[in-house]
């Protein structure tokens, strides 16, 4: 165990930051990319004030369209703007983008393999009050069956920017995962990411917990109390849910007794999904999937909804030694 | 006609000679595929033929030319079409034809525009092809780049919603360089449109969502010229060409068939309509 890295190093770098939206860092990423790059337009369907693609949109009229409430409008006509080599980001809410649009995504982007770059915001049960039919439980599990695509859930507005200018410079259709709420740092200031590279905070020897979006920062909580508590606990930020970092799954299925997904969407399907596949035919493995249990969500505060549905620390500990005792 | 930059065939007997020579093709190529789309292919190709080799700039050897302008087959089902017109403008060799629908073949059974050349988009899954033509306008316009969209869509495609949603975006934005035509031959695969899902009045919808409508026979080359001509000078609004049209038209045992919407001829038919088209 050469290489583990204390998780309270890269967090004591940035404890001084307050909480911030992963879309208003996509707002404020998009703008600054505006400035430099000409070729870069903006698509939403109603929803620019959530989204935050307003400020884009205030600073660069001419090079953002809105498309009224029209999701299936927005994506091909985002796919014909990239046909003529523009690099469109079309946004609107998750559940909205992916399974309102669904058919276009497949056909027009994936299929045609255009360089169009989807960036939903108020994925997962975080949105909160609007309730089950805002709450995107499943649109990581409808993007990650499409050939093509790359699927990345940021953990934190750092991260978010970094994913951002990334995928301007990636060529291909992109699926980026953002939330509702104000979210803490977990990432390090200096950190940039790339396509397919999970975040290695620390193998443990025990357990890893391989989680994404807001679960990362959840799942540190839970890893710390394993670990003073005896059992040895790392953590993967795993934002690259497609294509997935099959190294350092290995590298951590090999360290230890257990991994734990952690994910802000159904347990059939998303992260938790894509890391069985993977162990279950290159390396069995003992896994738990922490997600949500195959019901849809309800109206309530985010918090409230965490608990709920058991996207807690207290779940992770819970889970873990319930299974390390089988 | 190895090169083309410039479409600019006016002259009505020859751009009829090669509406001939691609129901031809359409015909022999469904043929050796043994299954495929016949009626709708034949209905949009006068249509079709007019606008690529009467009306638009592209050049063959260099697909991805900027200043090209697009054609999409939103109605992707009569790719036969598309397929025959693209060999004959020279984008790949007519003998690539017989491959439609083999493993193998780019010539895929509905059109596929990450496997070959000409192809602007792929399409299949109806209603989609507007959308994409008003991007493709938007960002010519951001470009200043003067070319033109032109987008063919069925009469039965006009009932999904996406092709509404479309029409309101393409008014919204003033896309004049977007020309939409479709191909009102009447049927659909189960049965004739306005028994199926009413559409009519169809004039009245695209003009209520802001869009210039020419009404024409759609087989009538000179009337097919004249609206493309009217399309190209109305500014400020996109224009639709309501195109009258005969499901199957040029094969008489072929027109007006329902049944012909998906299924290819025998050889016997072949040779049949072959005859009737070269005497025609």
């Amino acid at each position: 165990m050469g290489e583990r890295i204390q998780s309270t190093e890269h967090r004591a770098q940035t404890t001084d930051k307050k909480p911030k939206a992963t879309r208003d860092a996509y707002g404020e990423t998009l703008l600054e990319l505006g400035k430099k790059r000409s070729d870069i337009v903006v698509l939403d369907s109603d929803l620019s004030g959530s989204t935050k693609t307003n400020k884009f949109a205030k600073a660069f009229p001419e090079r953002f369209f809105n498309l009224g409430v029209s999701e299936q409008d927005m994506v091909g006509t985002a796919a014909g703007l990239a046909l003529t080599g523009k690099i469109p980001f079309a946004s609107t809410f998750a559940v909205f983008e992916t399974g309102r649009a669904f058919d276009q995504i497949r056909l027009v982007v994936c299929y045609s393999n255009t360089n169009v770059k989807l960036v939903a915001t108020h994925g997962g049960i975080t949105v909160g009050e609007d309730g089950a039919s805002h709450q995107a439980l499943e649109d990581i599990a409808l993007m990650r069956a499409l050939p093509n695509i790359t699927v990345i859930v940021p953990a934190d507005a750092t991260e978010t920017s970094s994913v951002i200018n990334e995928i301007t410079d990636y060529v291909g259709p992109v699926y980026v995962r953002l939330g509702r709420p104000k979210v803490p740092y977990v990432m390090p200031d200096n950190y940039k990411f790339k396509i397919g590279n999970a975040y290695v905070f620390r193998i443990g020897r025990d357990v890893n917990i391989i989680a994404a979006g807001i679960m990362v920062d959840i799942a540190q909580k839970a890893a710390d109390i394993l670990t003073n508590q005896g059992i040895d606990t790392g953590v993967i930020n795993m934002s690259t849910i497609k294509p997935i970092d099959e190294k350092s799954l290995l590298r951590a299925a090999k360290a230890s007794k257990l991994i734990i997904t952690a994910e802000e969407h159904s347990v059939i399907g998303g992260l938790g999904g894509a890391v069985c596949e993977f162990l279950s035919e290159n390396y069995p493995i003992l896994v738990r999937r922490i997600g949500i249990n195959d019901v849809f969500g309800c109206s309530g505060s985010p918090e409230e909804l965490l608990n709920l549905y058991g996207l807690t620390s207290e779940n992770i500990i819970e889970t873990a030694k319930e299974a390390l005792k089988k | 006609m190895e090169l083309v930059t410039e479409g600019k065939i006016t002259d009505i007997k020859t751009l009829e000679n090669i509406a001939r020579e691609v129901r031809i093709n359409i015909l022999k190529m469904l043929t050796a595929a043994g299954s495929g789309h016949t009626g709708g292919s034949l209905s949009a190709a006068d249509v079709a033929v007019a606008i690529y080799f009467s009306k638009m700039k592209f050049n063959s050897k260099d697909p991805q030319w900027k200043e090209r302008d697009r054609f999409i087959l939103s109605k992707g089902h009569a790719v036969p079409l598309l397929y025959a017109i693209l060999a004959n403008a020279g984008y790949f060799s007519p003998e690539m034809l017989i491959t439609l629908r083999k493993m193998d073949s780019p010539l895929q059974g509905h059109p596929c525009c990450a496997i070959l050349q000409g192809i602007e988009i792929s399409t299949g899954s109806l209603g989609q092809g507007l959308s994409v033509a008003n991007g493709m306008a938007l960002g010519l316009k951001l470009d200043k780049i003067p070319s033109r969209v032109y987008c063919i869509m069925g009469d039965g495609e006009i009932q999904e919603g996406q092709i509404w949603e479309a029409a309101m975006t393409a008014a919204h934005y003033g896309l004049d360089n977007v020309c939409g035509v479709v191909d009102n031959n009447g049927l659909q695969i189960d049965g004739p449109v306005e028994k199926v899902m009413g559409i009519a009045p169809i004039n009245a919808k695209w003009a209520a969502f802001g869009w210039h409508v020419i009404e024409i026979d759609g087989h009538n080359m000179k009337e097919i010229l004249n609206a493309l001509n009217e399309a190209e000078n109305t500014k400020g609004k996109p224009t639709v060409i309501v195109a009258h049209t005969v499901k199957g038209k040029g094969v008489s045992f072929f027109e007006n068939k329902v049944e012909y919407h998906g299924i290819a001829p025998t050889q016997n038919e072949l040779d049949r309509a072959i005859k009737e088209l070269s005497n025609g």
